[in-house]
């Protein structure tokens, strides 16, 4: 795996054409960070020019400003946009759709405008033309697998389609749960709830969204977002149903079908 | 010629309260923040057309969907008795336009028979949907005492309108068989040719007669009776739907409101240059004065929210889809887009209703209350801000947008809000990082 930073390419005099944004839970969450290694892996194997920022990211600021506040969105936004105009980025990659949201939708109104990417899509488009070969059959040929919509990628950027045709071209048996695309149920984690309890109530969304997933009787769920990796984990941990089913980022699944 | 009188006096002293009505919320909606929206026209009507008029996001769940177009279809169209209702309550005529028309008159009643028939059937199932078999989403506690009266009070008015239409072209069918003088003849209406007679067959001229003219006073004064309550009523939304269509945001649901006050503060105080805000054609400026002189953010009032939210509480009519779609609710938790809501709406209610007693205006106005008392900080803390109630709604309110800016004022305006998010803005600030994290950022490119 190589990746550089933007710093380590400006010193080589290379301006790559992506840039990767690894957002706080793929850099420091050790199952995000198995997705942040898959997506890099998958674009080397593309031999896709791109870099991270590294120590020059600082969160997006999403969890700020749904919490309310403000002023500290604006002052990391204000920051990360002064680095990302400072480097000249023009495409951004994520593999979270709370970054994607925030940088694709609100940092345009801070002075920061980019075409931002889901990193589902890039890759759909880099199967579509041909950057990216995938196998013939393989692991997850015809099993039962059911997708969860994230909030983010889903309802508020209505991107329901690029993983879906990612699975396709995995060539795997796609349930959908009765609550998908834009009737989606949340994981439980958007809106800075990651970072506290859940008020009281009789049930944690987690479980809800989990039992849904397990009624279509899948052998792996697959999601397009850390935090819903970690919540429907812990939903499949509550149901002791984690060691029979995995909870699979799209690249990942990508990943182990490269030719 | 009484009788011209006497309704003239009714639909005048109708209209009078109406007008009232009508000036009260519009009063109230405009407790709120100036806004001018007035961009992309265009798709803006394309909203109302198919959103408000086409009823398109109500498809998303069709036995409801079909039932509430069969209601809204004979509504619309028995407007058009209405106004010969109208013409024949001044003038002192008897069903002025069958002459003028003729066949295409007996087609126009006939139609509104055969939709008056499928309102009727489409009244009772909903009446049993809430009261029989007990549909969840009307069941919640918000909906307990008057909200729930009142949707059984307009079903009600619904069927005791279609009676009062039955009861006048029933009885006009029967007396123009029997070749009455004055009930000249109108050709076969679909329903009440044969209705009448099975009814009212029976009973002496005097008596159709007046059964008649009662049915006719019974779907006057219900129809006026219905509009001077409609500003009182969830029902409201059969107007306001229009314009909540036309004026609800358009951006992509998952951007939120920029606060340009704070975004200039924040960059004068980074020492970045300030930028231009023309993409933010959000309130005009999220600051008001408080009563100390003090900076306000967010919004805790009907006074700091945008006329434009003000306007979607009063469009809701409590059906519930946002409520039954959130996944706090779902899971047992306090929150209620609805109730948020009706809280923002009933707040509007008591401070309009104070303002007009002269307690205080507009500007300077202190009850010792805000929306706080009604929406709690457990149930804006609940909010996963996934957008399922912004989704559900089919008249575009978005609940979730008043969330928000309450979460804005707990945080930036009372520094309260869960103790457990202090880490995070702590980690975020100092740290670059949503956690505190000892290693640096790209350690996962070594392992």
């Amino acid at each position: 795996m190589i990746v550089y930073t933007m710093a380590e390419m400006a010193a080589q005099g290379k301006n790559p054409e992506i840039l990767f944004w690894v957002g706080c839970a793929g850099s420091f969450d050790a199952r995000a960070q198995k997705v942040t290694r898959a997506l890099c892996e998958v674009l080397n194997h593309a031999k896709v020019e791109f870099a991270i920022l590294g120590s020059e990211e600082r969160c997006s600021g999403d969890p700020a400003r749904r919490a309310g506040n403000e002023f500290l969105f604006q002052m990391t936004a204000a920051m990360n946009i002064e680095t990302l105009n400072m480097y000249g980025v023009k495409k951004i990659v994520t593999t979270c759709p709370h970054c994607f949201n925030t940088l694709k939708n609100e940092y345009p109104d801070l002075g920061g405008h980019y075409e931002v990417v889901h990193h589902t899509q890039l890759i759909n488009e880099m199967i579509s033309n041909g950057k990216l070969k995938l196998k013939e059959g393989g692991d997850f040929k015809g099993q039962r697998i059911t997708y969860h919509d994230s909030c983010y990628l889903g309802r508020a950027n209505d991107v329901y389609e690029a993983p879906r045709a990612l699975l396709e071209s995995l060539d795997v048996d796609l349930v959908e749960m009765k609550r998908s695309r834009k009737n989606g149920l949340c994981c439980g984690a958007g809106g800075a709830q990651m970072w506290k309890e859940d008020e009281p109530g009789n049930k944690r969304i987690s479980l809800e969204r989990i039992e849904e997933a397990l009624e279509t009787n899948p052998t792996a769920v697959v999601a397009n977002c850390p935090f819903c990796i970690t919540m429907l984990q812990d939903g499949l941990k509550a149901k002791e149903k984690n060691e029979q089913i995995p909870v699979y980022d799209l690249s990942e699944m990508i990943l182990s079908r490269l030719l | 010629m009484i009788q011209s009188l006497l309704f003239i006096l009714v639909a005048g002293a109708a209209s009078w309260f109406t007008w009232k009505g009508f000036s009260r919320v519009l009063q109230n909606i405009n407790l709120g923040k100036p806004e001018t929206i007035r961009d992309h026209k265009a798709l803006r009507w394309r909203n109302v057309v198919l959103i408000a008029l086409g009823q398109q996001k109500m498809f998303k769940n069709l036995l409801p969907a079909v039932l509430h177009l069969a209601l809204y279809i004979a509504f619309v169209v028995t407007q058009v008795e209405l106004i010969e209702i109208f013409v024949d309550g001044i003038l002192g005529t008897h069903r002025f336009f069958a002459p003028q028309f003729g066949g295409f008159y007996t087609f126009v009643i006939s139609s509104i028979e055969v939709l008056s028939v499928l309102a009727f059937v489409a009244t009772i199932i909903f009446l049993a949907r809430r009261n029989v078999l007990r549909v969840a989403r009307f069941q919640k506690p918000e909906l307990k005492g008057f909200p729930s009266r009142d949707a059984n009070l307009i079903l009600l008015g619904e069927i005791i309108l279609i009676t009062g239409i039955f009861c006048m072209n029933g009885g006009d069918k029967v007396l123009q068989a029997r070749g009455v003088e004055h009930y000249q003849l109108t050709g076969n209406f679909a329903v009440s040719t044969w209705l009448g007679p099975a009814l009212f067959g029976g009973l002496s001229n005097a008596t159709v007669g007046t059964i008649e003219r009662f049915g006719w006073w019974l779907h006057l004064s219900t129809v006026l009776g219905f509009l001077c309550y409609l500003p009182y009523s969830k029902h409201l939304h059969i107007i306001l739907a229009f314009p909540n269509t036309w004026y609800a945001r358009l951006t992509t649901n998952g951007h939120m409101q920029n606060m340009p006050e704070i975004q200039k503060e924040v960059r004068s105080m980074m020492g970045l240059p300030e930028i231009s805000t023309d993409s933010n054609s959000g309130a005009d400026s999220p600051l008001n004065g408080g009563d100390g002189g003090g900076l306000e953010f967010g919004a805790n009032d009907v006074f700091s929210l945008s006329w434009q939210n003000i306007l979607q509480a009063y469009s809701c009519t409590e059906c519930g889809r946002c409520t039954a779609a959130c996944p706090a609710n779902i899971t047992g938790k306090k929150l209620s887009p609805r109730k948020v809501m009706m809280d923002v709406r009933d707040r509007a209610e008591e401070v309009g209703a104070a303002i007009s007693k002269g307690q205080g205006a507009k500007g300077n106005y202190d009850d010792g209350k805000s929306l706080f008392d009604r929406i709690t900080p457990e149930e804006i803390h609940a909010c996963t801000t996934c957008n399922a109630c912004v989704e559900a709604c089919p008249v575009m309110i978005n609940p979730l947008d008043i969330i928000l800016q309450m979460r804005r004022h707990e945080i930036l305006t009372q520094s309260a809000g869960p103790a457990e998010w202090l880490p995070m803005f702590n980690a975020i600030e100092n740290a670059g990082a949503a956690w505190s994290m000892s290693e640096p950022r790209e350690a996962w490119r070594e392992a």
